[in-house]
Parts: structure tokens; sequence; C-alpha cells
């Protein structure tokens, strides 16, 4: 019954290692700059698999949620601060390094926001925009978290077009790096890539240990209860509004957090991280992941993302992720990875000598 | 409140459907510790009353109470809160879960780990997961079906999965248990079963409150009978009061049955 993630997370973990260890070997480590990238956008999958996969909702504003936290991070940083760093409040900020300076782009110094700090405001307004999102909308039965979802990403990617403050179609660049300790930090630098990877990794493995723990205790049932049949999960004492809007806010934390990151890490982001296209994409991994499945929507996500940035999907980039949601829901709603996972489960639990608790989503057979 | 007062009282409910009055001023009390059935040919208004009771519906007029609080306009899951559990007519289990995951979600009530908890395994919640564990796998014991408990609850027969839907409901502790038609669909060993465990389930304390059409099982095990008829309750009583009502057996039976009955 208790889960055991340690064993795959540690098995990923050496799997993380060995790839970046052949990737220096063979004198290819650009690679890792989109295998980076794949972790972060991997984390916005795993949290809206949480979501659709156990909630059973279905978000069409995850990128929204992305760039909520991007756009925070990159505008609180690159902002010009000297007038508030010299006024009263100046001094405790800086004290308590909530505000830090940096070298301005046309030299001499300008004070920006700590990236720390852009980080805790980034989750604090994406958790309240969440809630503003998601309470009407969870309250009803049906699809209709969907509906305000897709209206949401799209104000929000007009709105990223339309503001001087975001950079209007520009996006925003020169987002300082994010110091981390331990010489750590989250940038573009070349000299920091292999640390990079390994923070982008360690943040993933991370998110998917949580999220497996959460799936096999009392809320993760609740969550998976609600999906299975929402008015014999409400007879049983379980406040499905309440815990559908939990799971929503909570992936979209993790999404706001991984948009938050990216950003450090490119220096910069644009509106086309909002858009609905982007969307659809976080929509199309978890269902080509398997819906209810960690593992496989980590394994897809990663995969086709990384395929996706080194462009060997061309100008068919968007296309090919809105045909790969339309192919799974009508030929395979389970996910590709249904029948090998189920293999792979049967011959684990041979192996192990016991039987393992998850079950495929789905009907029953 | 005196221990004598009724667990449940339902208070005149009235409720309409567009042209049906499916309930018309509906009054009994279900007493602790017995096992009360609610009977009555298709359409009298069985189902509806059931949820009205657990909260499905909110009535049009008249009031609930349960436990001496007035219960009709709460939500679901705060009447489960409170200590009433309910079967469905169609065990209503959740697909995607194993057996026992079925079960364990009726701990819910009983358990308080939030997500953060969970997430990062604190030890509290890591003891309250093996009591969910220990309860729920010894309660699908009593119902018979522990081998079963690691797998998906789809797999399960029919009648394996009312027990499931039973033993969920009991996981709850609930001091009142409603079955919604507990024997339809199970053949007659089944039903036999049933009928024993319905009686250590109210040994062990629990007031049963059923809807039933099964006769034999009903009159074998009720300890007191509400019939109701076109959303009317026309007859309560003991199973002896009940079988011998001229209006109860004329409406199961027709007007003709019940004066040759009486003749």
């Amino acid at each position: 019954m208790r889960p055991r993630p340690l064993v795959p997370v540690l098995a990923a973990a050496l799997a993380v290692v060995a790839l970046q260890v052949a990737v220096t070997a063979a004198g290819r480590e650009y690679y890792l700059t989109q295998t980076i990238m794949a972790a972060y956008y991997a984390v916005v999958a795993l949290g809206l698999c949480l979501v659709m996969g156990y909630a059973g909702q279905i978000s069409l504003g995850h990128a929204a949620f992305f760039s909520l936290g991007g756009y925070t991070s990159a505008v609180l940083t690159t902002a010009d601060l000297t007038p508030l760093a010299r006024s009263g409040w100046g001094g405790p900020l800086l004290r308590l390094h909530l505000l830090q300076a940096r070298a301005g782009l046309y030299g001499g110094e300008t004070i920006g926001a700590n990236p720390w700090a852009a980080f805790g405001g980034a989750l604090l307004l994406t958790f309240a925009v969440a809630l503003l999102v998601g309470y009407p909308a969870l309250r009803l039965k049906g699809h209709y978290l969907a509906m305000a979802t897709l209206g949401f990403g799209l104000i929000v990617y007009r709105l990223l077009l339309g503001t001087n403050l975001t950079g209007a179609a520009d996006g925003i660049t020169g987002v300082p790096p994010w110091r981390l300790g331990f010489g750590l930090e989250i940038s573009g630098d070349g000299a920091q890539r292999i640390a990079n990877y390994y923070v982008a990794w360690g943040l993933v493995l991370f998110t998917i240990l949580l999220l497996t723990h959460i799936v096999h205790s009392r809320a993760g049932r609740a969550f998976r209860a609600l999906h299975g049949g929402e008015t014999a999960a409400n007879s049983m004492g379980i406040n499905t509004a309440a815990y559908k809007l939990r799971a929503f806010v909570l992936s979209a934390l993790l999404a706001a957090a991984a948009g938050s990151m990216l950003t450090h890490y490119s220096g910069g982001i644009g509106p086309s991280e909002a858009s609905a296209m982007k969307s659809v994409r976080y929509v199309a991994l978890v269902a080509a992941g398997g819906m209810a499945n960690l593992w496989g929507v980590l394994v897809v996500s990663a995969t086709l993302n990384f395929l996706s940035l080194r462009g060997c999907f061309g100008s068919y980039d968007d296309a090919l992720f809105g045909a790969l949601l339309i192919a799974i829901v009508s030929l395979a709603p389970e996910g590709p990875l249904q029948p090998l996972t189920a293999q792979g489960r049967r011959l684990w639990s041979r192996l192990a000598g016991h039987r393992v608790m998850t079950t495929p989503e789905g009907p029953a057979p | 409140m005196t221990p004598a007062a009724p667990l449940l009282v339902v208070d005149d409910i009235r409720h309409r459907f567009g042209g049906v009055q499916a309930l018309d001023h509906v009054s009994f009390g279900v007493n602790r510790g017995e096992i009360k059935a609610v009977i009555g040919p298709n359409g009298a208004g069985k189902t509806t009353l059931f949820n009205v009771v657990s909260g499905l519906i909110r009535p049009q007029s008249g009031t609930v109470r349960f436990n001496g609080t007035a219960i009709s306009g709460l939500p679901p899951y705060r009447i489960a809160g409170l200590g009433l559990s309910r079967t469905f007519q169609t065990p209503s289990l959740f697909l995607n879960m194993t057996t026992l995951e079925n079960v364990m979600v009726g701990r819910h009530v009983r358990s308080r780990a939030g997500l953060l908890a969970a997430a990062l395994r604190l030890p509290a919640q890591r003891r309250e997961e093996r009591a969910i564990h220990d309860v729920s796998l010894a309660l699908l014991e009593e119902v018979g079906l522990a081998a079963a408990a690691r797998r998906p609850v789809g797999a399960l027969s029919f009648g394996q999965r009312r027990m499931v839907e039973l033993a969920r409901a009991l996981a709850t502790e609930p001091e009142l248990l409603l079955l919604d038609e507990p024997a339809s669909g199970l053949n007659t060993r089944e039903t036999d079963d049933l009928a024993t465990l319905i009686g250590r389930i109210r040994d062990r304390g629990i007031t049963v409150l059923l809807v039933e059409h099964d006769m034999s099982l009903v009159m074998d095990i009720a300890d007191s009978i509400v019939v109701l008829h076109f959303g009317v309750p026309i007859a309560e009583g003991t199973p002896a009061v009940i079988r011998n009502d001229r209006r109860v057996v004329s409406v199961y039976l027709g007007g003709d049955f019940a004066d040759a009955a009486s003749a």
C-alpha cells in the first residue's frame, strides 16, 4: 500500500546522471540546453497530470500560469526599482535582500527585485489568480474549468501582447541570474550548464516524488474518487468542489514555479509561452503520457519537448501536438503507453514478488 | 435530547418533479439500533426519499433531523461527516481505484491529513495512512473480499461490488446506514449472506434504514416498515402489522386480493 517512489526516483536520478555523462563524453553538451528546458516543461505537465489524470478536470490555461510565473519574475527582476530603493522603504527592503543591485544595461548600477522575492511574488500572484479562475468554475459539474481556463489563457496572452510593462510582442530579456547559493545559479551561462541541468532535473524528480506521495494519500484518493464518481465521492464525505480547487491551484503553482525558473535560465520570456497552442501542448502531453501516469507523462513530455526544442518537427511543431491530442483521444484514450506499462507492471510484480497497487485508468474490463 | 428520541426524523417532506408528486407529506422516525425498511411499488418515491435524507436532493418543503440537527439543505459531504452513510441502487464505486482503495475512501471523514502532510509524508500522516489501511482491510475481510483487496474494483462481480460498497459505507463509521436496494441483483445465497451481514451491522450499534424490493428479506430482518405509495406513506409498523394491513396488500396485489385475503 505504502507508496515506494524512492526506488524509481533513484533509478531516474541515475539515468539523469548517466545521460549527462554520456552527452559530455560525446562532446555534445549543447544538447543539455534543450534537456534543461524540457525538464521545466515536464514540471508543468506533471502538475497538469494531477488535475487531468487523477482529479479528472481539464485545464486549457496552464501555459498562462507558466507565463504568469515567468513574467512576474522577469518584470520584478528587470524593472528599475531604484526610486523604490531610494524611498523610505528602500533601507529595509535592501537589508532583507528583497531588492538587489545589478549591473545596468548602460553601465552603472540599477536596483531590481531579488529573484527569490520575485519567485515568491510569482507564486503568490498565481495562487490568487488560480483561486479566482478555479473557484467559480469548479463548483459546477462538467467541463466548465476547460471553458474558464481557455478564456483565461486567451486573455493573458492578449494582455501580455498589448502591455508595455511586459514588453508587448518582444517579451522581456536581460533577466538576471538567480543565485541559489553554494555557487549554483540558474542562468544561461555556459559554464553553469551542467549545474543547471542538475537543478532542473532535481526539480523534476522532487516534483514527481511529492506528487506520487499525494496520489497515494487521503487527498490523492479524494482526487481519484471525485474523478471516478463525483456524487459517490460527495456522499462519502469528500468536499468535491474544494478538492478540485486544491488540485487545480497546486498544479497552477507548479506551472508558475517552472515558468519562473525557466525564465531565469533563458534570461527572458516571450508571449508565445502563453499562447493557447502551448496550453494544448501540455494537455496533449498528459494524454500521451497515459493521463493518470506520472512517469509516463514525464517520459513522453521530456522526449517530445526535447525533440520539439531541437527543431525536429520544423514548422509542423504546433500541428504535431494538436494531431497527437486528436489521435490519442480518438484512438487510445488510455494513452499509447498503456499496453506497455501494463506489461511492465506485470513483469515488475512477478520479479518483485508483490502486487502493485495502482490501477490503469478507464472503464472496467 | 433524550436517548429515546429517534435518531432520524423525517418531518413532512414534500418534493415534486414536474408533474409528479414524488414525496407527499412524508413523516416517520428511525429509532436508534433498529433496522427500518421503506417499501413500496416502483415509482413510490423510495429512492427520492433516500436522496433527500442523504442530501443529494434538497426537499421543497419539510425537514430532516439527524441526531437533533436539521440536515435538509446541507451538502452531502457535510451529512456524511455527521455520521450518515449510504449505498446506491447501482453500486457506485470508483472504477479507477483498487477494491481496497475504494474502502479507504470511506475513511476520509475519519481522518484529516492534508496535501502538505501527504506530500512530505510527515510521521502523523504515515501513522494515519497505516490505520486507514488496516481498518479498511479488516472491513474487506468482514465482507469476504480481503483476497480481492489489490484488484481493480472493476474486475469484481456485481454481487462483490455491492459488498465493497457496503464496506466503504461502513468505513465512515456511520451512526445511520442507508441501503438502497442492497439485495437487487444478488442471487439467493448472496441475499442470505447479506441478511446475516445487515444483522451483524445492527448488532454493532449501527442503525439501518433500507429500501428493498425483496419482501422475504424485509420481513426477515426489518424491525419496522414504512410503506410508500405514489409518494404517500400509507402504513407504518412491524412486519406482522404490515403483512396484514389491507391497504398494503391491496397496493401490492390489487384490490380483489385484499378482499379475498381479509375474507
